[in-house]
């Protein structure tokens, strides 16, 4: 993985003493809190419900052992012995003191970690695909590209006050597992004939209170024009973007207003203007990158791996979890190994010091010293041998964090909400955990297929739920928490924005009402082989219409 | 019957570490919302409102705003669903915020 250069800790470095200066200046009353809080953002630190909040970067979602385990310190140390893995693959802490802040910081900036552009109107964290460097139907790793954005967009002094926050996600592989199309600017791999790699560019995708799928501007952008290309998008929406309304200041609403095909033609004739020579630069800079992100030294593994073959024969449990958390590896002989941090009942995305430190443990004994974080709030373990899955699932077992749940109905993401985030107006982590006690069943849960629930807890959409097959939405009406159902959403290749289905429900008819859509699937559906969302396609909303409203 | 009594109390975020703190009688800052002062008449709040924003000016908490409480029995309960989150802890988590420093069952009954 990436390792930071001599510039890069000068960089995290000096940022943390400029912060313990700026703490140490509104402690002491010499800065207000209207000067101060543009400053604690930049570096991640927010005002929550019940304290401060601390949201760490984790580029493109990868971290190694001795960062997690830092993490786990800090949790320990300065929090409340836990934390909190977010839908952008970031980790939040729920409990932190101004007074620890800079503390805190400096310790990240020994691991290589700090929490710069965890908020504000700048290029965000890049996110990408969890199983980078490993999945079975990668074209390439994309790391390299969102290492490479990270670098170019990191206190880039045009575009640290955009009209609005920005993110980009990247993905290298044919089936998207990070949701290109509803990002500001998605970035999806394609190969040509002549085994060229060049980049679909998605532009003004996005969720929140205007839910969009993004625009197509480039089919095929040739990888060395990334950087240009990109800064001729950005340039546009820095320029014409709206900083009149908060609420439509989005590149969405850009592109939405202008129309998609003025959009594009603004931005070509702004690349016209660019020089060629970044673009020679940015190319030597991207081979050195790749050299971090070299394939691990896998081993030349039989198919056959006689101790996990008689191990899936004797143990049921085991089998299951194999057959549901564990994904096909690019390499024969290996696994992708998903840890579901979603047990029953359980705060989706929440994890323990201790939790932390077992999946480190795990991560530097079993799998390269990698982890990932999943914008579904799991963790991964991306390069484990399928000799070693016995033991590695006995010790998740042993420690909550072997449930069998993986894109099924209990793998339910989940915004913080109204228990601890200051603009939600509902609670999202009851619900989830309502629904997942309600589908606790594990062969119920298989039999239902891929099922994705997401639960955002105000209409800023951080539980992303109008891209769930069911998208559940806490809203606040007179004073009560109610709950609005969308259905038929989906963050793939295939994106789409889920349909309100109806008038909403209290918090405890939600798990009834999730229950007879579910149960009107299971009787709808064409075979087990028609999964929820393409039944839906195919149904359309009025049988689920019926079932939750006939009778009332 | 127990007399409720309607009306507005002061809370902020203490600066040092942001533990939300509410203003009592005597002009400081609890971590017990049973301690806030609880004004009834326009005057009174305005009252706790120039407090708030003097602690503001000196540094001690910051954010200060009001919200609807009801008094019972010397416990005082916010009105709205996310004050009462903000005056306890989070639901799903008893163990922690003030909840936890609490006394059981009667901060357990006001989240209902």
């Amino acid at each position: 993985m990436y390792r930071y250069d001599e510039f890069d800790h000068r960089f995290v470095a000096d940022r943390v003493i400029q912060f313990r200066d700026q703490a140490e200046r509104r402690l002491a009353g010499d800065l207000t809190e209207d000067e101060f809080r543009p400053l604690r953002l930049m570096n991640g630190l927010y005002l929550q419900l019940h304290a401060y909040m601390l949201r760490i970067a984790i580029p493109y979602g990868t971290l190694n052992s001795r960062q997690m385990n830092r993490l786990a310190d800090i949790a320990a140390k300065w929090d409340r012995g836990y934390g909190h893995f977010t839908t952008r693959q970031n980790l939040q802490f729920n409990w932190i003191k101004l007074e620890d802040t800079a503390d805190i910081l400096e310790s990240l900036a020994e691991v290589e970690m700090h929490a710069i552009q965890t908020s504000g109107n700048c290029i965000r964290n890049v996110t990408t695909d969890h199983w980078a460097g490993a999945a079975a139907d990668e074209l390439a790793d994309p790391r390299p590209v969102a290492e490479l954005l990270r670098q170019w967009s990191s206190l880039h002094p045009e575009f640290s006050y955009l009209p609005r926050k920005f993110k980009i996600a990247v993905t290298g592989a044919p089936n998207d597992r990070t949701a290109v199309k509803v990002h500001d600017i998605g970035l999806r791999m394609h190969g040509n004939d002549k085994g060229e790699r060049g980049w679909e560019v998605i532009v003004g995708g996005g969720l929140g209170r205007t839910p969009i799928v993004g625009v197509t501007v480039r089919e095929f952008l040739p990888e060395a024009e990334l950087l240009p290309y990109l800064e001729a998008i950005m340039r546009v929406y820095n320029l014409y973007g709206r900083r009149d309304n908060k609420f439509k200041a989005r590149i969405k609403i850009l592109v939405h207003e202008l129309g998609a095909e003025e959009f594009k033609r603004q931005v070509e004739a702004e690349y016209a203007k660019k020089r060629y020579s970044d673009v020679e630069v940015d190319q030597r800079e991207l081979r050195r990158i790749e050299s971090y992100f070299a394939p691990p030294t896998f081993k030349t593994l039989g198919r056959w791996s006689p101790g996990f073959e008689e191990a899936r024969i004797t143990d049921r449990e085991f089998a299951h979890w194999i057959k549901v958390n564990v994904a096909p590896h690019r390499v024969p002989g290996y696994a992708i190994v998903n840890v579901s941090l979603k047990p029953e009942g359980g705060i989706p995305g929440d994890a323990t010091a201790e939790q932390m430190r077992v999946i480190a443990d795990l991560a530097l004994r079993f799998s390269f010293d990698e982890l990932r974080v999943s914008h579904h709030q799991n963790l991964v373990l991306p390069h484990v041998e399928r000799g070693n899955l016995y033991e590695i699932w006995k010790i998740l077992k042993a420690h909550g964090l072997a449930a069998a749940n993986l894109g099924l109905a209990g793998d339910i993401i989940a915004c913080p909400g109204l228990d601890y985030c200051a603009l939600a107006t509902a609670r999202s982590i009851p619900i989830a955990q309502g629904i997942s006690r309600r589908f606790a069943d594990i062969s119920r849960q298989e039999d239902i297929g891929p099922l994705k629930i997401n639960i955002s807890g105000c209409i800023n959409a951080c539980g992303h739920h109008h891209v769930g097959h069911i998208g559940i939405l806490g809203l606040d009406k007179r004073g009560e928490e109610f709950y609005q159902i969308t259905l038929g959403g989906s963050s793939s290749e295939s994106a789409s924005i889920g349909q309100i289905i109806g008038p909403g429900f209290a918090a405890e008819q939600v798990p009834d009402a999730i229950d007879k859509i579910v149960n009107t699937y299971l009787k709808l559906r064409v075979s087990k082989e028609e999964p929820f969302l393409e039944a839906y396609r195919r149904l359309g909303p009025q049988p689920f219409k019926e079932a939750l409203y006939a009778a009332a | 019957m127990s007399v409720v009594e309607k009306g507005q109390a002061l809370t902020a975020n203490r600066l040092v570490d942001g533990e939300v703190v509410f203003l009592t009688r005597s002009g400081g800052w609890s971590l017990s919302v049973d301690e806030a002062a609880v004004a009834q008449e326009p005057d009174a709040v305005k009252a706790l409102e120039v407090r708030g924003r003097e602690a503001e000016a000196a540094n001690i908490v910051t954010g200060s705003y009001l919200f609807e409480v009801e008094r019972r029995d010397g416990r005082v309960r916010a009105t709205h669903i996310r004050e009462r989150i903000r005056t306890l802890g989070p639901t799903v988590r008893p163990d922690l915020g003030k909840q936890a420093l609490g006394s059981g069952d009667a901060f357990a009954a006001v989240h209902r």
